[in-house]
């Protein structure tokens, strides 16, 4: 059929399967948003900056894996929405995202809202295209998708000259992609899974080392069964949070800087580290020299790229993880033993005991921890939680009972201050079920706070529960740290009122400073479904601990913080 | 870790900003180009492109992997056993020996590209190390130019 570049959009949106745009119109897309006008078949979601977009289809595919979409105009509409790009690319989440563009006769003129797009985007996307025909566009839509989604996921990047949007050509969806320089190896190469699946049987003190590529590639099942049969413990990166139930007795807990003692120490004695879709990032791995010193490693990963980069592996092994591990399980399952582990897993139960994570309650003031649990405690897995970045990033992520892969959703490698919001209308649009629960800061809320119009007009009842310590509180643990208090620009003492802030936009506010107070503006937060925020008002001075300094080693935490 | 020179080819597709692709990889990632030489392959859609680089065994390693995953490359060839050539030119003023200049090209596998009132130009294909030496050896000719093109590899077998 024949049809504009505008509908061709709409349609391969359609045979998609694309329930959900997020977006934000501008001169360069107007043709695209004219057509979204006239359809019916998903549901644009105006955010109020787009960079609230991209996170919000972010939160989107990380809820459910499936591809995230938005819609941006030409020059700054596409510049807000770079640091979603970035943020998606950093952890490998699909995204569409389709930028307008200046009419091609004028690219390269300097036009008004010109700016070079694809050549911004090139570094933070897995691919992107310029569109320099309508009659290109069915299959560039079909690769970006595709692209998107396969592999390692990650945001693939669209722009399309407003002059392609108003050209007619052929349309014609392909059905299938076929791109021969793009092949991504997913079947692991068996000899090499048999060597890691024999190193594993006969290792004394092995530990599983999940990372986010557990969750892309769906295969916490497969994992659980895995820790099941072997009974080999198991750490879990900020990114694989959920893998495991919480209350697997073989769950460390996380790994890295703040990571649990007992996880920390598994990575430093361990003799054969068993990485499954992790990235060893610095935050995880601490001084590299140190690093898993006494251990052979066994790496799956989807990404060739990501195999060696930084540390040596002894069992490299290139797959989708599903794949692979359906062949390394029945291939353990033949010799394991799992009773040689036990002294293994005696050592680390100590460790634990030694050094278990904890905090120090209080009844004068309200501690970060306890609420967290406290959410825990009353919503469990009915909660899908979101978070921004900082000091309530780690805590949410340490101590929330996770019972289910998708649980968290977070933005680990970019740290993107103002992600939890969006994420979580998200979140909420995609699993309306769940109740979608941002932990946020003082700090980070603001940063995109007027996604608070969004929600209350899309009818997306996201929870946002402020642990408010009137600092940007990481950067001030920092300062605490290692700068001798010099408290540079981190103290937010001056703040809005978020109560008559959430009022003014349609939501509801609630300031507590107890735990009374907490519990019944949870209740009455989930019972109303509006958009709430909770500022809740924590003890300004308390630290994410333990912590493993930047640039230490795992085994030498720092377990309390002396004056 | 050793730091070894390597030259690497890329066969790619040919499509817009493939090249900005690759040059942006390396800038990113602090990677080092010395030469870089592109021309389209006859009878397809696809460019090759030789680079001359340096790094250690990871960095390389990263290299060819990182080059890999761009969705447009199609091959990366590591060249091990290899035929390597790179090609210069150079002009000299006309005052200079025109057959002791000739003489020196000749023995670098080339010769006078053109001879023009003001000057001598030459030009010479040979192994990068041996275009080093001649350029040396044509310096007592006093060259006003010197124009170098990138390395050029292709497998033995
Ligand atoms: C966009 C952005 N800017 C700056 C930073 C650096 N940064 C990391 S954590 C943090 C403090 C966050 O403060 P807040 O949201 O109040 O959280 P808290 O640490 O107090 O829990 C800052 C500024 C960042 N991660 N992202
Ligand atoms: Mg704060």
């Amino acid at each position: 059929m024949e049809m504009t570049g505008a509908q061709m959009v709409i349609e391969a949106m359609k045979l998609e399967g694309v329930d959900t745009v997020f977006g934000y119109p501008g001169g360069a897309i107007m043709n695209v948003y004219d057509e979204i006008y006239k359809q019916h078949d998903f549901k644009h979601i105006l955010t109020r900056h787009e960079q609230a977009a991209v996170h919000a289809a972010e939160g989107y595919a990380r809820a459910t894996g499936k591809v995230g979409v938005a819609f941006v105009t030409s020059g700054p509409g596409f510049t807000n929405a770079v640091t979603g790009l970035a943020t998606a690319y950093m952890d490998s989440i699909p995204l569409v995202v389709i930028s307008g563009q200046v009419p091609i006769t004028l690219i390269g003129t300097d036009a008004f809202q010109e700016i070079d797009a694809t050549g911004i985007s090139r570094s933070c996307t897995k691919h992107n295209y310029l569109v320099r025909s309508a009659k290109e566009l069915p299959l560039i839509l079909k690769e970006a998708f595709f692209i998107a989604s396969s592999g390692r996921p990650g945001p693939v990047h669209v722009d399309i000259p407003k002059d392609v949007t108003a050209e007619l050509a052929w349309f014609d969806y392909p059905t299938r992609v076929d791109i021969p320089t793009y092949r991504p190896t997913t079947k692991g190469n068996v000899r090499q899974i048999k060597k890691a699946s024999e190193a594993i049987c006969n290792a004394k003190r092995p530990v599983f080392y999940l990372g986010g590529g557990v969750i892309h590639s769906n295969s916490a099942d497969l994992v659980r069964k895995f820790v099941e049969i072997t009974q080999i413990p198991a750490v879990e990166t900020l990114m694989a949070r959920g893998t495991l139930r919480h209350d697997n007795p073989l769950l460390l807990g996380m790994v890295g800087m703040h990571g649990t003692y007992q996880a920390n120490m598994a990575m430093s004695e361990t003799d054969l580290m068993i990485a499954l879709g992790p990235r060893f990032d610095d935050r995880v791995t601490g001084k590299l020299s140190e690093f898993a010193k006494h251990a052979k490693i066994i790496h799956v990963d989807i990404d060739p790229s990501s195999i060696g980069k930084l540390v040596d592996v002894d069992y490299p092994i290139v797959g989708d993880l599903k794949e692979v591990l359906e062949v390394m399980i029945t291939k353990v399952k033949e010799h394991i033993d799992p009773d040689r582990y036990q002294s293994w897993r005696e050592i680390l139960k100590r460790y634990n005991e030694i050094h278990p994570l904890k905090y120090e309650d209080s009844d004068k003031v309200l501690k970060p921890q306890w609420v967290i649990e406290r959410v825990g405690e009353l919503l469990g897995e009915d909660a899908v939680i979101t978070t921004d970045v900082g000091q309530h990033q780690m805590w949410t992520a340490q101590f929330y009972p996770f019972t289910y892969p998708r649980q968290l959703i977070t933005s680990g490698g970019l740290g993107t201050m103002g992600f939890g919001f969006p994420a979580a209308m998200g979140v909420k649009r995609s699993r309306p079920e769940k109740i979608s629960v941002n932990f946020t800061g003082d700090g980070s809320i603001l940063m995109n706070i007027q996604e608070l119009v969004t929600a209350v007009e899309s009818r997306l009842p996201v929870i946002n529960i402020i642990l408010n310590n009137h600092y940007l509180g990481m950067v001030r643990q920092w300062q605490t740290f290692f700068y001798d208090k010099r408290y540079a620009e981190t103290d937010l003492s001056f703040q809005p009122d978020f109560v008559r802030l959430a009022e003014a936009c349609g939501g509801i506010g609630y300031r507590v400073e107890t735990k009374e107070e907490f519990d019944e503006a949870l209740k009455d937060a989930v019972e109303k479904k509006v958009v709430a925020m909770i500022d809740v008002i924590i003890d300004r001075e308390e630290n994410v601990l333990p912590m493993v300094p930047s640039g230490g080693t795992l085994y030498n935490m720092m377990l309390e913080f002396k004056e | 870790m050793k730091v070894e020179r390597r030259i690497i080819s890329v066969i790619v597709q040919n499509e817009h900003s493939v090249l900005a692709r690759i040059t942006g990889l390396f800038a990113a990632r602090g990677y080092n180009i010395e030469t870089l030489t592109v021309a389209p392959i006859p009878d397809s859609n696809m460019s090759r492109l030789t680079m001359e680089t340096r790094g250690n065994v990871r960095v390389i390693e990263q290299i060819i992997k990182q080059l890999h995953k761009l969705i447009p490359t199609y091959k990366v060839i590591e060249h091990e056993e290899m035929i390597e050539k790179e090609m210069v030119m150079m002009k000299f003023p006309i005052n200079e020996s025109l057959s002791n200049i000739q003489a020196l090209c000749q023995a670098y596998n080339g010769g006078i590209a053109n001879v023009s009132s003001q000057h001598i130009i030459t030009m010479v294909a040979d192994e990068p190390k041996r275009v080093k030496h001649f350029i040396e050896a044509a310096q007592r000719f006093h060259p006003v130019e010197i124009v170098r093109g990138g390395v050029v590899a292709m497998e033995r077998e």
